[in-house]
Formats: C-alpha cells, sequence, structure tokens
C-alpha cells in the first residue's frame, strides 16, 4: 500500500494575466514508512508539491491520494497529514504543552489520552520538563522538536516536513538530521521532506525526487542519484561532478592525446564522472581505464581533502578531490602538466 | 541639558494642566451653582455623585451607548482588518480609501449629512441613530488598529492550526484571535473613548435623547455643577488604570 500518490499533477496559478505553471506534471507514489525528500532549488516547484499533499493548494489537474483514498479536494483540517513549518508556526500564545496538544484537543481526544499521548511524543523528542515554556523562551533548535512534536502526536499517515532544518546553524543542523533519522525509525511514519540542500538529502533519505522546473527530473534512492544521474541537471545539482562531452566510436571518445571508456556507446555522448572518483599523476597510466591530459590551474587546500582545477586541451574544467592520506603532499602543482585517470565503471553516460 | 529638562517638565504641565484642574474643582466647596473660582476642599460632591437627575440619566445613556457602540465597531472593525491585511481582493483599494476618508472627514459635515440621511430615511432620532453614528466614525480606527496587527501575523499560524485539525471557526477563535486580540483591544477602547466624549456628531442626531457632553453644553449657561468633574476624574481614573494594566500585560508578554 502507497502511503501518498501523486497522478499527474499540475499546478497553475495566474499571475499579471499570465498563467505559471509551479507545477507540470508530477507523478510519484510514496511507500509506508519511507523518508522521502523532494530536493531541487528554489522556485522548482518542491514546496508547491508538498502543499498539494497537505491540502494547501488545490492542484489545477491531476490527483492526490492518501493510502488510496482520494483526498484532491479535501481541506487539510481533514487529512490525516501534518506538516512541519520552515518558520515552525508554534502558536506565540501558548505553552509547550498546549501547542503540542493542539492537534489532539481538534480531535476531542479523551484528556487521559492527550496527557499520556503528549507525554510521551515529549520525551522521544527530548523536552520533558520543559512544558510550561513559551515558544519564544526557547532555541531554534528546541522551537524545531516542539514543531515536531506538535505534528507527531496525532500520529499522522505522513508527516511533511518544508525546509525544518533552514533556520539552524550547521552544527546544530547536522545534529538534528541525525536526530530525525532516529525519530522516525521510532515512531515508524512516512516522512516527506523538502530540502534544497542535497546533502541533507543524501543523508536521511530512503529515496529522492530531483525536481527541476516543475518536473522530477530523477527518483531514485541517494547512491544511485549520485552515481548515476539521470541527467545533466541532476549530475550538477548533486554534488560536484564533471561533465565531458564528445563523440564515441566503439566505446572509445577521443580527447585529444587522451581517451574516455564508454563501453558500448556510439555517436554524441556527455560523461560524467564524479573528482572523488579520478586519479591525478604525472605519467600517463598503464591500463585499460580513462586517462586524459590536462594543466593544473588551481589547487585550493579544504582541510581533508585537496581540490585541483585541471584544464584540458579542448578548454573543459575538470574538479577532482583527492583525500589527504598520510602523507599530506600534494601530488602536483599550479602550472604542472598532468594525466588524470578513472576507472571505466566510474564514469557514466548520461541520459544511457 | 538643564534647559531641556526644564522644557520638558513645562510640556507635561502643559498638557495635564486640564487634568489637575478638573480633577481638582471636583473638590471645590462652592457654594453656588457655578464651579469657577476656589472655595476650599470639600468630599460633598463625591458623596452627592448621582443627586442631579438629568446628569446621571446622561451619564448612564452615554456609558449604554458607549459599550453597545464599540461592541458594534469592533465585530464590524475586526473582520474589516482581518479582510484588509490578509486578502488581495477586488475593491480592496476602495474599502481603504473608505476607511480612511471616514477618519478624514470634518465632524461637522458627518453630523449634517448623517442627519438629511436619517431625516430622508425618515428615521426617527433617538439612541439607535446615535449608535449608527458613532459606530460609522469608530470604525476605521478599530479597522486601521486591527489591520497593523494582522499585518505582522504569520500566515504559516492559520495553516499550522487547519493542519492540526482545527475547523475555519476553531482557527480563528484558537489562533487568529488571540494572536491580533492587542490591536482588537486597542481599538475597542479607542472606539469607547470616542463615543464616550463626542459632542458634534452626536448634537445632530440625538433627537430628544441627551447624553453626557449634550448635558454639560446645555448645562453651560446655568453654570457646571460639581458633579461633572467628579465623573469626568472617575472617567479620566479608569482610563489610567486600563492603560496601566494594559502595558504590565504588554511586558509581561514580552
Amino acid at each position: 500500500m502507497h502511503a501518498i500518490q501523486l497522478d499527474g499533477v499540475v499546478k497553475e496559478y495566474t499571475s499579471h494575466g499570465e498563467v505559471v505553471q509551479a507545477v507540470k506534471g508530477v507523478t510519484l507514489d510514496i511507500a509506508e514508512g519511507e523518508f522521502f525528500s523532494l530536493l531541487g532549488p528554489s522556485g522548482c516547484g518542491k514546496t508547491t508539491t508538498m502543499r498539494m499533499i497537505a491540502g494547501f493548494e488545490e492542484p489545477t489537474r491531476g490527483s492526490v491520494r492518501l493510502h488510496g483514498e482520494d483526498v484532491t479536494n479535501v481541506p487539510p483540517n481533514k487529512r490525516d497529514v501534518n506538516m512541519v513549518f520552515q518558520s515552525y508556526a508554534l502558536f506565540p500564545h501558548m505553552n509547550v504543552w498546549d501547542n503540542v496538544a493542539f492537534g489532539l484537543k481538534q480531535k476531542k481526544v479523551p484528556t487521559a489520552d492527550i496527557q499520556r499521548r503528549v507525554g510521551e511524543i515529549l520525551e522521544i523528542v527530548d523536552l520533558k520538563g520543559r512544558e510550561k515554556r513559551r515558544p519564544r523562551e526557547m532555541s531554534g533548535g528546541q522551537q524545531q522538536r516542539v514543531a515536531l512534536a506538535r505534528a507527531l502526536v496525532n500520529h499522522p499517515r505522513a508527516l511533511l516536513l518544508d525546509e525544518p532544518l533552514g533556520a539552524l546553524d550547521l552544527k546544530l543542523r547536522q545534529a538534528m538530521q541525525l536526530e530525525l533519522k532516529r525519530i522516525q525509525r521510532e515512531v515508524g511514519i512516512t516522512f516527506v521532506y523538502v530540502t534544497h540542500d542535497q546533502s541533507e538529502a543524501l543523508t536521511m533519505s530512503d529515496r529522492i525526487a530531483v525536481m527541476n522546473d516543475g518536473l522530477v527530473e530523477q527518483l531514485a534512492d541517494p547512491r544511485t542519484i549520485y552515481e548515476r544521474p539521470a541527467s545533466p541537471f541532476v549530475a550538477g545539482f548533486i554534488g560536484t561532478s564533471n561533465l565531458l562531452s564528445g563523440t564515441a566510436v566503439a566505446g572509445v571518445v577521443k580527447l585529444g592525446e587522451g581517451r574516455v571508456l564508454v563501453p558500448g556507446q556510439d555517436g554524441d555522448v556527455t560523461v560524467t564522472v564524479r573528482p572523488e572518483k579520478i586519479t591525478i599523476c604525472p605519467d600517463r597510466p598503464e591500463g585499460e581505464i580513462s586517462a586524459v591530459p590536462g594543466k593544473v590551474d588551481e589547487v585550493v587546500y579544504l582541510g581533508t581533502y585537496n581540490s585541483y582545477t585541471v584544464r584540458l586541451a579542448d578548454g573543459a574544467e575538470v574538479t577532482v578531490f583527492q583525500q589527504n592520506a598520510v602523507d599530506a603532499t600534494l601530488t602536483a602543482e599550479r602550472g604542472d602538466s598532468v594525466w588524470l585517470s578513472w576507472q571505466p565503471q566510474h564514469s557514466y553516460v548520461i541520459g544511457s | 541639558m538643564k534647559l531641556l529638562k526644564a522644557y520638558t517638565w513645562l510640556v507635561i504641565l502643559w498638557l495635564a494642566s486640564p487634568i489637575f484642574v478638573m480633577i481638582l474643582f471636583g473638590f471645590n466647596d462652592t457654594p453656588s451653582k457655578s464651579n469657577t473660582s476656589w472655595h476650599g476642599f470639600t468630599l460633598k460632591w463625591y458623596r452627592e455623585l448621582f443627586a442631579i437627575d438629568g446628569l446621571t440619566d446622561a451619564l448612564i445613556t452615554s456609558l449604554l451607548i458607549a459599550v453597545v457602540s464599540t461592541a458594534i465597531t469592533v465585530v464590524i472593525g475586526t473582520m474589516l482588518g482581518l479582510a484588509l491585511g490578509k486578502h488581495r481582493f477586488k475593491g480592496q483599494g476602495a474599502t481603504n480609501f473608505l476607511v480612511f476618508a471616514a477618519i478624514s472627514t470634518p465632524e461637522l459635515v458627518m453630523g449634517a449629512s448623517l442627519l438629511s440621511l436619517f431625516v430622508s430615511a425618515n428615521l426617527p432620532r433617538d439612541s439607535i441613530t446615535i449608535i449608527i453614528a458613532h459606530v460609522l466614525f469608530s470604525l476605521a480606527f478599530v479597522t486601521v488598529t486591527v489591520r497593523a496587527r494582522v499585518l505582522t501575523l504569520d500566515p504559516s499560524l492559520e495553516e499550522a492550526a487547519k493542519d492540526l485539525g482545527a475547523s475555519p471557526w476553531g482557527t480563528f477563535r484558537q489562533v487568529t484571535l488571540p494572536a491580533i486580540l492587542p490591536g482588537v483591544l486597542a481599538g475597542a477602547m479607542l472606539a469607547f473613548a470616542l463615543s464616550i466624549d463626542d459632542y458634534v456628531v452626536t448634537s445632530f442626531v440625538n433627537g430628544s435623547t441627551i447624553t453626557f457632553p449634550l448635558w454639560i453644553v446645555g448645562s453651560v449657561k446655568t453654570g457646571i455643577p460639581p458633579q461633572v468633574n467628579v465623573m469626568g476624574t472617575l472617567i479620566f481614573g479608569i482610563g489610567v488604570l486600563i492603560a496601566i494594566s494594559q502595558s504590565i500585560a504588554a511586558r509581561r508578554r514580552g
């Protein structure tokens, strides 16, 4: 059974007499208990998509199903999903307890059950003993956890999170990422997570839908998204990646003196290879591997690794990451002529 | 610095002197009906506060009109303020303009035109027409204070309430209203204050109904009795108490 199904969902707005499509036809299924991320740059339609699942926006076309039931035109207060807002949207005139109990009170849950469930969830989010605090008396991270508890206490069929960690600083954000993952495992509820932060999506998700310009560009698990991007956009948006173009003849693309192995390919291709898969060395390496020559344009020391920018003969730039191993010596300096090489399985023809 | 201090105190004194005089002459042991020169201290007027029937009736009438017109104004003005602050709609500009026009219309003009309206509508002038007039001129003030508060409201607060299962009415009662309450209360206080001491507009539409300000103006020729000062002092005192409790509550809210 799918927790959430979107079928051909389109959302159009009229702005200054012109029709703008925020979402241009999204079809996806989210499984029960899954940690699912909608990832993309701002304006890609990810938030609009989530708001249609929550019921704050009505799709222009297409349908939204929750557990098989069509809820396309059901208002948000009658949908069994809850949302964690980017601004948290905690009720400022209520203390933590009343904020968290709000949803249960609306559903007329008996007082004894409210007491028990609010107590339990506050324990899970580590806020026991802070029941009487007002939201403004709490730190950003604590407010975040109140917002989470307020949604989770209702045992929704799915929890929708709209960039919930956006307002936190880096350290806290990383801690909360793991915390969210732990809480999701503990409560076993489907999470739909909207973010523009690719590392956040990779860290937490079971599956990711990468969105661009109102469409889903790729829907897969984090490893596939990273290793096998389906389009130049995905390759560029997720991490750093190098794109090399050329014409393949019998599985080999000649690039000046070098070559890129693309087994089974013929014709014009775009090849992507991740910076950390590339080895950098002064001489042409031996063996059945891809190898291209170039000149080092820039070397940047980044602590755990060095980043090289290498310019190829045709002008293309290639970024190479090299781990700072035991002896932190540089393989090449600025201006050196070098060879870049990688195993054929580490490069990938986009769209094949 | 010294000059600035002296100047500040002078301004405060100038602003407060009418109030001091009002309070002081409520304790004036005047033998005649006129209360314009000091004859010594007495508490007599506080004991005989309700001794003049016409004045007492006028005060009660004014209080009733103020309470009713404030209640009506707060309901309509809050709805208007919410609509203007939260939504974009056709005719919003016109509504905004009308609200402002009501503030800037001279009272004499408003009173005169209301009288023509009531006469041509064949409406008998009494407390009802006074209430209609008071709602009219205080509505703009409630609308403006509520709208200012609504504009500071995070729209996702209401979405959160709906998301958690609250009905539209439940959302308003439990989330929106508490959030805009300071604006609503400020508007209510303004409406009450405007209503209880309005003379100009009321004098056009009162018919034979006498309000507190109308009674005072009517008694100018024969002399204003000290009870008027006492009532003024009490109304002022209540206003000060409300203002103090508001600012304490605001400080507690942070």
